[in-house]
């Protein structure tokens, strides 16, 4: 019973928050939809017993992600609400209709059609249950996925590094500068 | 001993790879001594090989031996070999291609002598023999192609060899060009009679059984067509009197002795193959193109174009005994003609050397003075050629006379073609004779006649004795004295018999001794004595060769030009524009599909999203039917 | 009634449907970007569903994978948006159109 009213609760504020960052035309009060939809689904995570991901997503994607979002929108001053930015090329809408339509179709019925066999929500215990799902986390990430590991790791200074490059102010090229030390 | 029958063609072959890798660094006679040393070598080579084949039994078929070097050409049901065969015939015709092309090499060291490119003369010359011994040895047809197509080009090499004449250079290529249509021949024939025999080698063409009449006259008259390119028959003569631009040894051996008879050489190593059919077609054409080539003959003054028509018009004599059966004749005649007429032409080059480069007889007279040696020899090939006994020549033209006369359909026709060839052989060359060694002398003021060197003049002697006493080999006096009719005779299946009696035969030789007679009174008449006015007796139709070679000039030059426009036209209109077409329907196909890519990326995500849905949808329609 | 792991898929589905509709319609670069995130979370639900389902901590795993390379693309993506919009402060995605056809 409780379980699914969390479920229940969780879910509306997902899908709320998910229309929310749709339709929203400032693009603050998308962001803090965002927030909103991330600990929906960070309540969801808790419902399925995986405690540790719950805890990262909220510190990692409502903390940083959605915080750098914010400097992002406060640096250009893109806050302020503009123009209602719905679809403006011709069959952009009906498309973008039809996708939502059709996937929505197709994945409900595959959901119903083939959850049989898969939806035994019996097989909980296993591997997974309780408060170890730390434990087997990182025991999995450091045995069996260890080399993607280190390659995200990789990425993330590549991402670190992309980004300083990309936001560089360009230098200007100035011939008569006399090479004093000036401002870097 | 027949097993060393390979050094024979290796021998000048080896003569060819020394001169061009070290022709230029020799000093001008030495590179002449090594390539006649080759031939020479050659020659004795093809002796020692005579002399194993005769030591074998000629009736329990010994006398044929195949030496097979490796397998040339394996493939599926075809099996070329690169293989000689040395049996009566292709000795008997490699013996006199050897010995005169080595008298020649001798020859050519005099003649060529202050020549620019001596030592490359002597490499092609090596060259042509080695194609030549490839021929004439060859164990299947495309050995004997391979010889063909070499003799070929080294003959154009060799005509245009003095190229910075314009003249060489365009009488070379219409000599390719022409043997051109005889290879075509050649090889069409060729690709028949494996597709009929399953085999292209000579033994076993031998021993097959016969084709249908159609195939194999059809087969026969290709073979002709290919003879009748190499060997100058009407209509693709028309390059031997323009082969005369080349040096006069190259118009004596490739062009008298030797590459000229591999025509007949093929038709009678195919001799089984031939229908009765195509043999009067070949009689036809060979009484023809003899007739034709005397009267030309008669009215050149060019001293080696007369000799040029005259070899024309004994070859026809030669395919007139092959036409009319009388295989043995037609390599009788194919022996003393090449003495005789080697002879002649050798004769003329020293006539020619000696009088500085002047070929025009009406400019020479009275060299008998002169130049002995030269006017005795050439004397000798004249009685030869005339038919005279008891030089060879009137010999074997006496045999091929006589084979026209028995020939069953049209012999006695062909017959009185033959003996007013003889006639006008005879008149002719005694013009030549008198025009060039007789009555006054008529030359300039700056020539100065000399007799040649002994290099020139040995061969002179040497085939002058051959012209002699080369009757004896095939003398029918006596059933015993016909030597190369025994020798011959295993390459036939059903060798020829003539069927005449002794009176038939006797009246014949009489009747063309008189002709011959007659020939040479009429122009003792004409031209030494001039009894008989000669005004009349040049007309411009003959000495212009009955234009034939100007009327194929137009009519190639009409139809060939319009011919070619009109496929070159095709090619523009038909394929360019198919070509162009397509291109610019492609460009089409692209401007109708550009506002795909209108550059906003939300269009191509839709695109994206919409792809995937669709491809999720197909994979998801069996699951969820 | 009872919440089987459908329930979480259907609500992953959606999540990603929304996502994906509202990444076709936005122009706004910024908004673009949020879209994504909503997607990848919508995986990331579905995946954790299975996991449980399946028994495998192999799941988590990914949805660890996927929110650092998330993070990272984050970064990368703001990084682009700031580079173009101090150029031209009002621009969409729409205006980045120098690759028509």
């Amino acid at each position: 019973m409780v379980d699914t009213l969390i479920f229940i609760v969780a879910a509306v504020i997902c899908v709320t928050g998910a229309l929310g960052v749709v339709l929203a035309r400032n693009p603050v009060h998308s962001a803090l939809m965002l927030v909103m939809t991330l600990f929906g689904i960070a309540v969801q995570f808790v419902a399925q017993e995986a405690h540790f991901l719950a805890a990262v997503q909220v510190i990692v994607y409502a903390g940083a992600i959605v915080v750098l979002f914010l400097f992002v929108i406060m640096l250009l001053g893109v806050d302020r609400a503009q123009n209602l930015e719905m679809s403006f090329l011709p069959i952009q809408k009906w498309a973008a209709l039809l996708f939502a339509a059709g996937s929505l179709t197709i994945v409900v019925a595959l959901i119903i059609m083939v959850g049989e066999p898969v939806t035994g929500a019996e097989a909980m215990g296993g591997a997974l249950g309780g408060t170890e799902d730390a434990r087997l986390l990182a025991r999995s990430l450091f045995s069996d996925y260890v080399y993607a590991f280190e390659l995200t790791s990789l990425l993330l200074v590549i991402a670190v590094i992309g980004a300083v490059v990309l936001v560089r102010k360009p230098k200007v090229a100035d011939a008569v500068t006399a090479g004093d030390g000036g401002d870097g | 001993m027949v097993e060393l029958v390979w050094l024979i063609p290796a021998l000048p072959l080896l003569g060819f790879v020394v001169l061009l890798v070290a022709g230029k660094l020799l000093v001008e006679p030495r590179s002449g001594w090594i390539a006649t040393t080759a031939a020479g070598a050659s020659f004795l080579m093809t002796l020692v090989v005579f002399v194993g084949l005769l030591s074998r039994d000629s009736h329990s078929g010994e006398r044929s031996y195949e030496l097979v070097l490796f397998e040339w050409l394996p493939a599926g049901s075809l099996h070329v070999e690169a293989g000689f065969l040395v049996d009566p015939l292709s000795v008997t015709m490699a013996l006199f291609v050897s010995g005169v092309g080595a008298l020649i090499h001798l020859y050519s060291i005099g003649y060529m002598h202050g020549d620019p490119k001596y030592s490359k003369f002597f490499l092609y010359l090596n060259l042509f023999l080695f194609s030549m011994l490839v021929l004439v040895f060859g164990n299947n047809l495309v050995v004997t192609f391979l010889g063909w197509e070499g003799v070929g080009a080294c003959s154009y090499l060799l005509i245009s060899f003095w190229h910075h004449r314009e003249s060489a250079a365009t009488a070379g290529k219409k000599a390719f060009v022409t043997n051109r249509v005889g290879d075509w021949g050649f090889m069409i024939a060729t690709f028949a009679i494996w597709s009929a025999l399953g085999t292209v080698t000579y033994t076993e063409i031998a021993s097959s059984p016969a084709m249908t009449a159609a195939t194999g006259t059809a087969v026969s008259l290709l073979l002709f067509v290919a003879a009748a390119g190499k060997s100058a028959q009407l209509p693709l003569y028309v390059w031997l009197p323009d082969a005369m631009e080349g040096p006069t040894p190259v118009s004596a051996m490739v062009h008298a002795a030797t590459m000229v008879t591999s025509g007949v050489y093929l038709l009678v190593r195919m001799n089984n193959v031939l229908t009765d059919d195509a043999l009067i077609v070949i009689a036809v054409v060979g009484a023809a193109t003899a007739l034709f080539a005397a009267l030309c003959a008669v009215a050149q003054h060019d001293i080696k174009k007369v000799l040029a028509y005259s070899t024309i018009s004994q070859l026809g004599y030669m395919f007139l005994a092959i036409g009319s059966g009388a295989y043995v004749a037609a390599i009788f005649h194919v022996i003393t003609h090449a003495f005789f007429k080697a002879l002649l032409f050798l004769g003329s080059g020293s006539v020619i050397h000696g009088m500085g480069d002047e070929q025009d007889m009406r400019k020479m007279g009275a060299l008998r003075l002169a130049m002995p040696i030269t006017a005795g020899t050439f004397i000798v090939g004249w009685l030869a050629i005339a038919g005279v006994p008891p030089f060879a020549g009137f010999w074997s033209k006496d045999e091929i006379l006589l084979a026209a006369w028995e020939q069953k359909n049209i012999g006695p026709l062909l017959w009185v073609v033959g003996l007013i060839t003889a006639l006008l052989t005879a008149y002719y060359m005694s013009r030549q004779v008198i025009l060039v060694f007789f009555g006054d002398q008529r030359w300039d003021e700056d020539a100065h006649p000399h007799e040649s060197s002994w290099t020139m003049t040995t061969p002179l002697c040497v085939l002058a004795g051959a012209a002699i006493v080369g009757g004896a080999i095939n003398l029918p006096l006596v059933k015993d004295w016909l030597v190369l009719e025994h020798f011959l005779e295993p390459i036939f299946n059903d060798p020829h018999h003539f069927s005449s009696g002794t009176i038939t035969k006797v009246a014949l030789a009489l009747i063309s001794v008189c002709a011959g007679i007659a020939g040479i009174s009429l122009a003792v008449l004409s031209w030494l004595t001039r009894r008989i006015s000669t005004d009349r007796l040049e007309p411009d139709f003959l000495e212009n060769a009955m234009y034939v070679d100007s009327t194929y000039a137009r009519v190639v030059d009409g139809i060939g030009t319009s011919g070619f426009q009109g496929a070159a036209d095709i090619d523009e209109r038909v394929v360019d524009g198919t070509v162009d077409t397509i291109g610019k329907l492609t460009l089409r196909l692209g401007q109708l599909i550009r506002p795909a890519q209108s550059g906003y990326i939300r269009n191509y995500a839709v695109g994206v999203a919409l792809g995937a849905l669709a491809i999720v949808a197909f994979l998801a329609w069996g699951l969820l039917l | 009634m009872e919440i089987t792991t459908g329930w979480y898929l259907v609500l992953g589905a959606l999540l990603f449907i929304i996502g994906g509709t509202g990444l076709l319609i936005r122009r706004n670069p910024l908004v673009m970007l949020m879209c994504v995130e909503l997607m990848l979370n919508g995986v990331n639900l579905s995946f954790v569903a299975f996991s449980r389902t399946l028994g495998d901590v192999g799941g988590q795993t990914v949805v660890f994978f996927v929110l650092v390379v998330a993070a990272a693309e984050v970064v990368v993506g703001l990084g682009l948006v700031v580079a173009i919009l101090r150029r031209q402060p009002g621009a969409t995605a729409d205006d980045l159109s120098l690759l028509k056809g």
